[in-house]
């Protein structure tokens, strides 16, 4: 089948989808953005975590299918994402993006090798600098939930930002420091308002 | 053919403060991780590539009877189908010591989940369902589960007309490896004592749950050769095994590492590298083999699971008098890692104490249970479990605080190993539970607020299973011993490669080493030896492969001291190329260059007295330095096989910890409220990382206190809960805070003074945690993980 939907604000179409496969497949081996990754494949791990229509979800448990005509943020989409939303754009993710701003998407350079020169969101930064990043395997699905939480909840709890992160798991760091970043990034966000 | 996309680069990273040794440097791969773009091996993707798949014994033990693969490879999609029939030359088995394990089955399985045969088509599902149309006829054969079944007189044998190094002297063929130590005079020790205390303990098989699952793309090469890019803990060991199963020589097998996803031994052995390789050159297109969790769980070794018999006696004044103690390990089907970690469960058994007659044994069963190998810890964590539970029965027999007496029998600097090898760097083991013992204490009742209970810090959560009724505190302590590095005369060695040259009028220094990188953070390390060596800001970090010298594993807490002593190293003999380069073009200017002690800083270079003699940029113009060299820490001796005497080990690395937990006695729910660490790291190289690995190993520790057990079913030796819904790992709401005091006692041997500290966190961890729910609730608990019907009396 086809399936055609918007990722990070771009229209995509794929083809020759099998009905089995997940939204994350068809992310990940049809429309190359590897960025959510496949650790459980069972939605247990949230590794695979995107904003589909704005709702953070397990992609791997979305039927491609499904994701007819919708909209989805991944990983890869997630700083233009935080800073349109910063702009007073669009947050919830569901309103689209015009075709200038499509296009600007597409041509915006970064040193692929390092990635330094790539503008990155609070959440991103914060995690770099706080050490939350070891392997960074959980890292794509944290980075997704833990922004979607301070979309929600700018000034959250410790017990606030442990139930949000709940259904993603970390083997690494054991979660401290991925605290530290979360905290971080509540912090960053509210004095830059 | 073109490479694949997801193929690693090699990445530069400045640097706007000195950036190094003792800096909390970021990492240089911190930017690619969190925008989605690393790639990991499970993201490599080529143009044509097919899908690898394997199918897996559904029975632990069987006689294979036939295999009819027909209808798999008359399935559209499909390319090829291999069993042991088709394996291109006479070496068929690879391990890492004895190599015992099939690359797939030959006329036998072993265990639940053994590859037997593989199958490659155009999309994963197309392979999945071709491997479900191969028949397998087993005949099932009777299963050995455990120390009685392995060693009855009529016991089959796991592996007949075994021929390994170990088989001479084991008492039994089902027994991998034996080894005792002895020392003193266990019998005259025993009259001193005035207390004796025994255990007998159960440690359950604990995962690595890594997140990035096996996978890796292998792509023939024109030259009849494969390149595997690959997630592993190191690249020249799969290298070594790899290459004569496929019959060809090393150079044609190239390996370059792929991101990991983590790895805490699971990587140690080969998954699927070879799969992936044999069907590539078979289809002559690149192959991916991706497991999900299910296969995961069946494609690694595990921790070894261990029974241990302890008995400790104590004089009244709290000086330990003796230990006898017997460590059985279930290595499972096939060897791995088995024999070494029977040298470290022996070696260690004593824990961080003061014992001078011991009569120790520890064991590694072959059984038809999953094959255990390497894990964080790798056979100290199950004994720091069994002896620090001693350790609080002996104190509570002799009515003394369970802290006061492991410090009053604490080894120190001097202090002899069983083995009879002093331990000759600081061991600060008094001193750390000093520490962790000072911390501030969490409040009480934290869950109360002025809106009522918050049941999110009580024991059941959201569950609101308790307001705070039927809820006790509970405080315990441990501390452990791990070695660091490969023991018992391993020749432990590791390379590095190091270039400098002027890019853009910059001097930049490029390290490339085989070092696997599975998170632990050895890139940044690297960058940050290579500035404060070379007084550079710039470095780029090669991608790691094969074209370079073997870095040895990402195990043992070794890569810091091994891998980093070889980064130093071969920075030194660059820096002594460069000044060479200097005298030759400079010396003339000024006499410093031939008279006075040279370093490079800051861009230049300098006398000892700061005094600046020229730029590195007009130094190295022109000219490429590059030096490639191997580096090796001081050699250990193998232990007797008779008395386990030896200077086996290279270093050790301490750690204890405070557990504070409030359990809900009614249901036996467990919530950890605090996990401190004390630890000494020797230097902290980088100490925003090293607290990343103390808390990590710490929530590991955690994990297999309370929730981490894989179950086999001991009648049919088979897997029950090969999922992460039934396989559980701590979550975020699982895990405390743990707060982190870290000592810097150099260890004159090492690079810098470090210690290894990847692993000491994982020991303590877990018999802190079972200390603290013992002092909750009183009971025994000689087993762990701890279970809600350990706690209420209905298991």
């Amino acid at each position: 089948m086809r399936v055609n939907f918007t990722v990070n604000g771009r229209p995509q179409e794929a083809d020759d989808v099998w009905e089995g496969e997940s939204l994350l497949y068809v992310l990940r081996e049809r429309l190359g953005l590897p960025g959510s990754k496949n650790a459980c494949e069972q939605g247990e791990c949230g590794s695979c975590t995107v904003r589909l229509d704005g709702v953070p979800v397990c992609s791997c448990l979305v039927a491609a299918g499904q994701v007819e005509g919708r909209e989805v943020v991944t990983v890869e989409g997630l700083a233009d994402f935080a800073k349109q939303r910063a702009e007073g754009g669009c947050a919830s993710g569901a309103c689209g993006t015009s075709s200038q701003n499509a296009q600007g998407w597409d041509a915006k350079g970064s040193d692929s090798q390092t990635g330094e020169g790539t503008e990155l969101s609070t959440i991103q930064q914060a995690f770099i600098d706080a050490g939350a990043v070891q392997c960074g395997f959980c890292t794509p699905g944290l980075l997704v939930a833990a922004d979607e939480m301070l979309e929600r909840n700018p000034n959250p709890s410790d017990a606030d930002i442990r139930e949000a992160l709940s259904g993603n798991l970390c083997r690494c760091t054991g979660y401290e420091k991925i605290m530290d970043a979360v905290r971080l990034a509540a912090a960053r966000q509210s004095e830059a308002v | 053919m073109a490479s694949p996309s997801g193929t690693p680069t090699k990445i530069t990273q400045g640097s706007q403060t000195k950036g190094g040794i003792g800096e909390s440097t970021l990492r240089p791969d911190g930017t690619l991780k969190v925008t989605g773009e690393f790639a990991y091996s499970s993201d490599m993707w080529h143009e044509d590539m097919l899908w690898g798949q394997i199918l897996r014994s559904t029975v632990a033990h069987a006689e294979i009877v036939s295999i009819d693969t027909s209808e798999a490879l008359a399935t559209p999609g499909v390319y090829a189908v291999m069993t042991y029939d088709d394996l291109p030359t006479d070496v068929k088995n690879y391990g890492l010591e004895i190599q015992d394990t099939p690359v797939l089955a030959h006329g036998k399985v072993r265990h639940h989940g053994e590859p037997v045969a593989l199958v490659a088509a155009d999309h994963p599902e197309t392979a999945r369902r071709a491997a479900a149309k191969i028949k397998v006829d087993y005949r099932e054969l009777p299963v050995i589960t455990d120390e009685a079944s392995a060693t009855a007189p009529d016991a089959l044998l796991v592996h007949e007309n075994r021929d390994d190094h170990h088989a001479g002297h084991v008492p039994h063929p089902n027994i991998v490896h034996r080894q005792p130590i002895v020392r003193g005079d266990v019998a005259a020790a025993r009259e001193r004592a005035d207390v004796i205390v025994t255990g007998e303990y159960t440690f359950g098989m604990q995962d690595q749950a890594f997140l990035g699952p096996e996978s890796g793309l292998a792509v023939p090469e024109e030259d009849g050769g494969v390149h595997l890019y690959i997630a592993t803990q190191w690249l020249h060991s799969d290298l070594r095994q790899m290459a004569p199963v496929l019959g060809l020589p090393e150079d044609k097998v190239r390996m370059t590492l792929s991101g990991v996803g983590g790895a805490f031994g699971g990587r140690e052995d080969l998954s699927m590298q070879i799969h992936a390789c044999l069907l590539a050159l078979r289809t002559g297109k690149p192959v991916k083999i991706v497991y999900n969790r299910f296969e995961s769980f069946f494609g690694h070794v595990h921790r070894h699971p261990a029974k241990l018999y302890y008995e400790h006696g104590a004089t009244k004044d709290g000086k330990l008098t003796h230990l006898k103690c017997r460590i059985v390990l279930d290595g499972g089907a096939y060897a791995s890692a088995s024999p070494a970690v029977v040298g470290n469960a022996s070696s260690l058994s004593v824990g961080p104490y003061v014992v001078e007659d011991v009569d120790i044994e520890a064991i590694a069963l072959y059984t038809n249970n999953p094959p255990c190998g390497a894990m964080r810890g790798f056979g100290a964590v199950q004994a720091c479990f069994a002896y620090e539970a001693q350790m609080d029965k002996l104190a509570a027999k002799l009515g003394m605080d369970p802290v006061e007496f492991r410090r009053l029998n604490a080894m120190e600097q001097g202090t002899l190993l069983p083995t009879g090898q002093p331990v000759d760097s600081p061991a600060p083991v008094a001193e750390l539970l000093r520490r962790v013992k000072a911390m501030p204490m969490p409040p009480e009742r934290q869950w109360e607020s002025s809106e009522g209970a918050d049941v999110r810090q009580l024991p059941g959560g959201l569950s609101n299973t308790t307001h705070g009724e039927g809820v006790v505190r509970g405080v315990g302590y441990a501390v452990g011993i791990k070695n660091v590095g490969f023991s018992e005369g391993f020749d432990d060695y590791s390379t590095a490669k190091v270039r400098m040259e002027v890019v853009a009028g910059e001097p930049v220094a490029t390290v490339h080493t085989a070092m696997a990188e599975v998170g632990q953070g050895g890139v940044t390390v690297h960058a940050q030896i290579a500035r404060t060596e070379l007084g550079v800001t710039q470095v780029t970090i090669h991608p790691a492969d094969t074209q370079v010298g073997s870095a040895g594993s990402t195990s043992a807490s070794r890569q810091t001291y091994v891998t980093g002593g070889a980064v130093k190293n071969s920075c030194e003999l660059v820096r002594e190329k460069v000044l060479e380069i200097g005298r030759r073009k400079f010396g003339s200017y000024h006499p410093a260059w031939a008279t006075a002690e040279l370093l490079l800083e800051g861009g230049k270079v300098v006398t000892d007295a700061g005094e600046v003699l020229g730029d590195l940029a007009d130094v190295l113009e022109g000219e490429t330095v590059e030096v490639e060299a191997e580096w090796r820490h001081r050699p250990t001796e193998p232990f007797d096989l008779r008395t386990g005497q030896g200077n086996g080990h290279v270093q050790y690395s301490f750690a204890a910890h405070r557990a504070v937990v409030e359990v809900d006695t009614e249901l036996g729910l467990v919530k950890v409220i605090e996990l401190a660490c004390a630890q000494d790291v020797g230097k902290a190289l980088n100490p925003l990382s090293v607290l990343g690995q103390i808390q990590g190993g710490t929530t590991q520790g955690l994990g297999v206190a309370v929730m981490e057990e894989i179950v086999v079913d001991p009648k049919t030796a088979k897997v029950k809960n090969p999922s992460f819904t039934d396989y559980l790992i701590p979550t975020i709401l699982d895990t405390p805070t743990i707060p982190v005091d870290v000592l810097e006692l150099a260890d004159e041997h090492a690079p810098y003074g470090l210690r290894g500290i990847g692993e000491a966190p994982t020991l303590s961890s877990t018999p802190a945690v079972l200390a603290a729910i013992r002092a909750a609730t009183g009971l025994e608990l000689n087993r762990t993980p701890v279970r809600p019907e350990h706690l209420t009396g209905t298991a």
